[in-house]
């Protein structure tokens, strides 16, 4: 009797650690984490107005980090690309201009099913799109 | 009683790793360029004499479609083709291999069945000549088991398989590639 009730006691706690991975509830459609925060992370601004060139180098970074492009609209300045590497990556990124000098770049991934909200991976997407316009990458408030 | 206990624990422990191992943590490299990221451009990548990247675009839709491709995006203004093909990925290797472990084990092993294979062309301009075209293609695969699980998800790196292109391209434009 008494193991009985310590299996069952195994199995909610198995319950309870496997439920991290469960599925969400649809609510996640309109939803997602602290906006503010994360688009800080997620965002960069550029001093040039060439809004084509820096789509073509957004195209070339995301190759040169294992990608393929999946979609590619130069109106919508927006760019999808998706890596596999064992992982799957998913990865939007949008140009749009800020300003009179400026342009706003914009990234967000998933991982997997998970949404990318460790500011360390943009960082480097930045870091790695900088060195490639040859230009700074600003933060934006 | 005492030992009843260790193999729950045993057990909680096994599914503890394998259900964390699903929610496994991004490789922290995985935005980072790889030491091998040059030596792979240049596998992926061909110089043209010209400056008509459209017309590499038109011509590296051809070769696509002669290898039985489907175009799936293009946006000649940003110089971007990607297309996609599903194919069969059973391997009578491995379909053995499963058959012998089926056998011994008396559980069914999972066999791949199908690839899906995808690859994106992107033209630019080259920056030290603009009478110059630079191609760049990327290749990457996705497998499927028979349960209808992805058995791999992997970039084609195979030098060989980015050469096939290049000279196929080239016949398709007259043009020689040149590597960059």
């Amino acid at each position: 009797m008494k193991t009985g009730l310590k299996l069952l006691g195994w199995v909610l706690i198995a319950g309870f650690v496997s439920a991290g991975c469960a599925s969400k509830p649809p609510t996640n459609i309109m939803s997602g984490p602290s906006q503010v925060q994360l688009r800080s992370y997620q965002t960069r601004a550029f001093d040039t107005t060439d809004r084509t060139t820096m789509l073509r180098s957004v195209i070339a970074t995301l190759q040169d980090l294992g990608f393929v492009i999946d979609k590619a609209d130069e109106d919508l300045g927006a760019i999808t690309a998706t890596k596999l590497k064992g992982y799957k990556i998913r990865m939007t990124v949008v140009v749009r201009p800020r300003g009179e000098t400026q342009l706003l770049v914009r990234a967000n991934a998933h991982y997997n099913l998970e949404p990318i909200e460790d500011p360390r991976p943009y960082q480097d997407f930045f870091a790695a799109l900088g060195k490639g316009v040859f230009l700074t990458a600003h933060n934006v408030d | 009683m005492q030992r009843s206990v260790t193999v729950a624990a045993a057990a909680l422990f096994c599914l503890a790793v394998v259900t964390l191992g699903g929610c496994a943590s991004m490789p922290e490299d995985a935005f980072q360029l790889a030491p091998t990221s040059l030596q792979e451009r240049r596998i992926q990548s061909r110089n043209y004499a010209t400056s008509d990247d459209a017309m590499l675009l038109r011509a590296g839709a051809g070769v696509l479609q002669d290898l039985g491709y489907a175009i799936d995006e293009s946006n000649v203004a940003l110089g971007v083709l990607s297309a996609s093909k599903r194919i069969d990925a059973k391997d009578v290797g491995q379909i053995a291999t499963a058959l012998i472990v089926s056998a011994l084990t008396g559980s069914p092993t999972p066999i791949d069945t199908e690839q899906t294979v995808r690859v994106c062309l992107v033209m630019n301009r080259s920056l030290a000549d603009p009478a110059t075209s630079v191609a760049r293609i990327t290749i990457q695969r996705e497998i499927v088991n028979d349960r209808g699980q992805v058995a791999r998800a992997e970039p084609i790196d195979e030098p060989e398989i980015y050469q096939a292109f290049f000279a196929k391209l080239s016949k398709a434009t007259f043009l020689e590639a040149n590597e960059i």
